[in-house]
């Protein structure tokens, strides 16, 4: 039964990066793009496990810092590895405030 | 399911290696597996046997599997149980245990085997030439004639051997070869007799014949070329061999290795066909029988048997295969032989023909015999068909694999003979076997990057991208570019993208400089939207922010998501998230307190590992993003800048104060160097080293930069070097007096870099690229008359540097060093 979660401001997160966040129990991480958009996937790193919140943002996809797998913020599809990422309908309203929806 | 029974007889090299080949495609499913073995032992590795017989290797070295691996794999051994008779129609095995046999009773006893499908590996015996006297009444050698062809035959000869004063190798071929060195080791003297007059005459030529029998002669071994046996001569024990043309040689004992023939007569009795082996057809069934298997010496596969352990291989796999149904189509097709010479002292390998058998074969050749050197190569339509290689093996791996492949062979045939001094790139990659990794770092090999090729991607970035080769370390980036473009068979298509500074940014690095400074360009989002065509490529974040470091000195506006997360919170990263601390340790010298401090805090924060690092610090590693703060504080001490691209740190020997070698002051030079260039961001890492003496205990040579005190009271500066992935030896830059010359002449070689290297290139490349008489001209010189700018430069950036462990106290970033936000605010 998917839920939906308040998870407070975007200006929690710098522009440009991400940010894990517990959501009734679980980690969700958050990047903001540089272009006001914001976007929630599972937090580690399909590959070995690397924080994906510490990648690089840009182009609409993440770089885990680990081994540069890459992936498509979206679709959770990889550009270079073997695996995807769970993505998660996130809703950003005009003032900022964020809800993501869980399955 | 229930399980089929499978039954082999024959437990030597290829019965238990096509066992073997069977449970690796889970055959242990589908089968319940008895062997018949008539030695009483495991399987061992038989070609090893001469090693056994000359002493380098003990018997129970040799063993492939030992007993313990047949109750592992649930394998039924009847070992020391000859197969007696095959019964095709009620699919049944009888066996009889030898009363020898250990552990069985003294009794023979009868074993009976059911069988579904049936495995013949009988393998073969040796064949002993019609000689008098040579069979007791029995049938049996007689005592002191022996053949080599067991393990027990190995422990008799060694035996023997132990009381004989000369011995007789009766076939010089190469296991009669092998014999007769073997036989030297305990101390007796040899003789080989050989029928033809040529030694190995079904592998080499004259030539090389000849150079053989000088080298065995060398060895002691004394050859009797061109004579026949006639008889043995003696009466209860060996006294010597009579040959045809009744000269005789007195001996002790005879080893008879002339060959050998499929043990074929268990098949034959069981109504297969049976000509020189088992005749089977390409899945190695016997043509007779579908559930019967012939695999190794005992069979006969079109028209030939073979005698080498490489075809065997080859067959069992193809039996595998097709028995477990895994690839009913996988078929035999016949095995090329290449041999090669176990005999210590003597190289020789050899591979098919050893002569030129049509008018058009080209014939290459070789020979140095004063040297024991011959080499030769038999080409056929630009194909190797047969090669002898004698006294020097160094292109027998390439050559084995050209023949096994057949595959063509370059036009430079000098190089097919000789390592030169450089060999053809070309040639380099054609040798280089499909699976050899290339990628060390992700483990991708040369077949991986064909496939890559192959699918479309012909430019060496995107293989790099797809493949991840040459993604790790970097060090194999060139090789990597070389295999692609020999995949492209020269045709590579080049990605204009790698003389730009970015990918996606179409701009030389002196040009986008120029555009930066012109346009007033000061963050990474403002070059992007000015010059980055729409795109915001991730990965040229982290070379943009450094670029715009360098370019504006302090006065960039600094993003923090174009950084990668080592420069966001000032610490290395690591595998599972955490990061290493290592605080600035001038120069490696630390006081009492600083060590207290550190200690505190590896307790307090539960530091799990504290190392050493290489650049004499110490680094506390694995700590969490969220105590980095309070780690810094109460260490109390500067960063130690050991995550980026940028000034790392610099080693230092003991120098003068207490070192009785010393000429100059290498701690008090680091310290100065470590305080004035800490954090200054470059394309690459710099390390750097001060040596107090020439004997260079900190590895100066070595460096990015490198000050060597001489006698004089002078300082040598080296630049470019390295011993990371690369190693290199700096280039001698300049010679000066004081440490602030040093000082001076270090930073505008490091600013020269900066200004000009690509992003990730370190010195030991831009130096090599630009080449030091350049760097010394700019730098030295002052050849351009940049000097005086590039000192400014450098100066500047030093004046803006600050200890980014400050951020403490006043984070860059919303939750910079939070690792999970609770969402609620």
């Amino acid at each position: 039964m998917p839920s939906r979660h308040a998870i407070g401001s975007i200006a929690q997160i710098p522009p440009g990066e991400g940010r894990n966040f517990d959501v009734a129990g679980r980690r969700v991480t958050v990047f903001h793009t540089r272009d006001g958009r914001a976007f929630a996937t599972q937090p580690d790193c399909p590959h070995r496990g690397g924080p994906l919140a510490d990648g690089l943002v840009g182009d609409g996809t993440v770089v885990c810092p680990l081994h540069e797998w890459r992936f498509d913020l979206v679709t959770g599809e990889t550009r270079n590895g073997t695996c995807g990422l769970a993505v998660y309908p996130l809703s950003l309203q005009p003032d900022g405030t964020m809800s993501v929806e869980l399955p | 399911m229930t399980k089929q029974r499978l039954v082999v007889i024959g437990n030597g090299m290829a019965g238990a290696r096509t066992v073997e080949e069977i449970l690796s495609r889970g055959g242990a499913e589908q089968f319940q597996i008895a062997m018949f073995g008539d030695e009483p032992y495991g399987n061992y590795n038989r070609i090893l046997l001469s090693n056994v017989v000359n002493g380098s290797q003990d018997a129970s070295d040799i063993f492939l599997n030992d007993m313990s691996w047949y109750g592992e794999n649930d394998i039924r051994l009847h070992a020391g149980v000859r197969a007696t008779q095959i019964d095709r129609i009620g699919k049944r095995v009888y066996g009889q245990r030898a009363g020898s046999a250990p552990g069985a009773g003294a009794s023979a006893e009868e074993v009976v085997e059911p069988y579904d499908k049936l495995i013949i590996a009988t393998g073969s015996r040796p064949f002993i030439p019609p000689i008098k006297n040579i069979f007791e009444s029995s049938g049996k050698l007689r005592p002191g004639v022996f053949a080599f062809r067991t393990l027990d035959d190995c422990r008799a000869i060694m035996a023997a051997a132990a009381g004989a004063r000369r011995a007789v190798v009766i076939g010089g071929g190469l296991l009669g070869l092998e014999a007769a060195r073997g036989l030297l080791t305990h101390g007796c003297e040899v003789h080989i007799v050989h029928l033809s007059p040529l030694l190995m005459n079904q592998q080499l030529d004259r030539d090389a014949a000849g150079i053989l029998r000088t080298a065995i002669e060398k060895m002691g071994i004394t050859p009797h070329l061109g004579q026949s046996t006639a008889a043995i001569l003696g009466d209860g024990t060996v006294t010597g061999v009579l040959f045809k043309d009744d000269t005789t040689i007195d001996c002790e004992m005879v080893v008879v290795s002339t060959g050998i023939q499929a043990n074929g007569t268990l098949a034959r009795e069981s109504g297969l066909s049976v000509e020189r082996g088992i005749v089977v057809d390409n899945h190695m069934r016997s043509v007779d029988d579908f559930d019967v298997y012939v695999v190794g010496e005992c069979a006969q596969h079109r028209g030939v048997t073979y005698g080498l352990v490489a075809p065997l291989w080859d067959q069992a796999k193809v039996l595998a295969d097709h028995l477990t149904e895994r690839n009913l189509g996988a078929v035999y097709t016949g095995s090329k032989l290449a041999t090669k010479l176990k005999v210590m002292g003597i190289e020789l390998a050899a591979m098919g023909i050893p002569d030129a058998a049509h008018d058009d074969d080209e014939v290459v050749v070789f020979s140095e015999p004063k040297r024991g050197r011959y080499k030769k190569l038999v080409i056929r339509n630009g194909r190797l068909v047969g090669a002898i290689m004698l006294g020097d093996l160094d292109k027998v791996a390439y050559l084995t694999q050209a023949f096994d492949k057949n595959s063509p062979l370059p036009d430079e045939r000098l190089s097919l003979l000789f390592d030169l001094g450089t060999p053809g790139k070309k040639v380099t990659l054609d040798e280089m076997p499909a699976e050899a990794q290339i990628c060390n770092c992700n483990g991708v090999s040369k077949a991986a990057i064909g496939a890559c090729v192959a699918s479309g991607r012909r430019t060496a970035k995107l293989v790099m991208e797809k493949t991840r080769a040459g993604m790790g370390c970097g060090s194999c980036k060139s090789l990597v570019s070389d295999l692609v473009a020999w995949f492209c068979g020269g045709q590579a298509e080049e990605d204009p993208s790698v003389h730009y500074y970015v990918p996606t940014i179409t701009l030389q690095k002196k040009e986008l400089v120029e555009a930066i400074v012109a346009q007033g360009l000061r963050s990474v989002s403002a070059v992007f939207a000015a010059l980055g065509d729409g795109h915001e490529d991730p990965v040229s974040k982290p070379a943009l922010a450094s670029l715009l470091a360098v370019v504006w000195r302090g006065a960039q506006i600094e993003e923090r998501d174009a950084r990668f997360i080592n420069d966001r919170v000032h610490g290395n990263i690591q595998k599972d998230g955490t990061f290493s601390v290592v605080p600035e340790i001038a120069g490696g010298i630390c006081s009492s307190d600083d060590l207290r401090r550190i200690a505190a805090v590896a307790d307090k924060y539960q530091v799990p590992l504290i190392k050493l690092t290489g650049g004499q610090r110490i680094d506390l590693v694995g700590v969490r993003k969220d105590d980095l703060p309070d780690v810094w504080r109460e260490l109390g001490m500067p960063a130690g800048s050991a995550w980026g691209k940028s000034y790392r740190t610099c080693k230092s020997c003991i120098g003068v104060d207490y070192c009785r070698y010393g000429l100059g002051d290498s701690m008090a030079l680091a310290v100065k160097i470590e305080k004035r260039f800490r954090g200054i961001e470059s394309p690459g890492k710099l390390k750097l080293a001060t040596a107090g003496c020439p004997r260079n205990c900190s590895e100066a040579l070595v460096k990015d930069v490198g000050a060597v005190a001489v006698e004089g009271g002078k300082w040598e500066l080296y630049v470019g070097g390295a011993a990371g992935s690369h190693i290199r030896k700096g280039d001698l830059m300049c010679v000066v007096e004081t440490h602030e010359e040093v000082l001076r002449l270090a930073g505008r070689f490091m600013q020269y870099y900066r200004e000009n290297a690509k992003y990730k290139e370190r010195t030991y490349t831009f130096v090599e690229r630009v080449g030091i008489e350049r760097v010394r001209a700019v730098v030295v010189d002052d050849a351009d008359g940049i000097g005086a700018a590039l000192d400014q430069a450098m100066q500047d950036s030093v004046s803006s540097a600050r200890d980014p462990w400050l951020e403490r106290d006043a984070p860059a970033t919303p939750n910079q060093f939070h690792s999970l936000l609770s969402g609620v605010e």
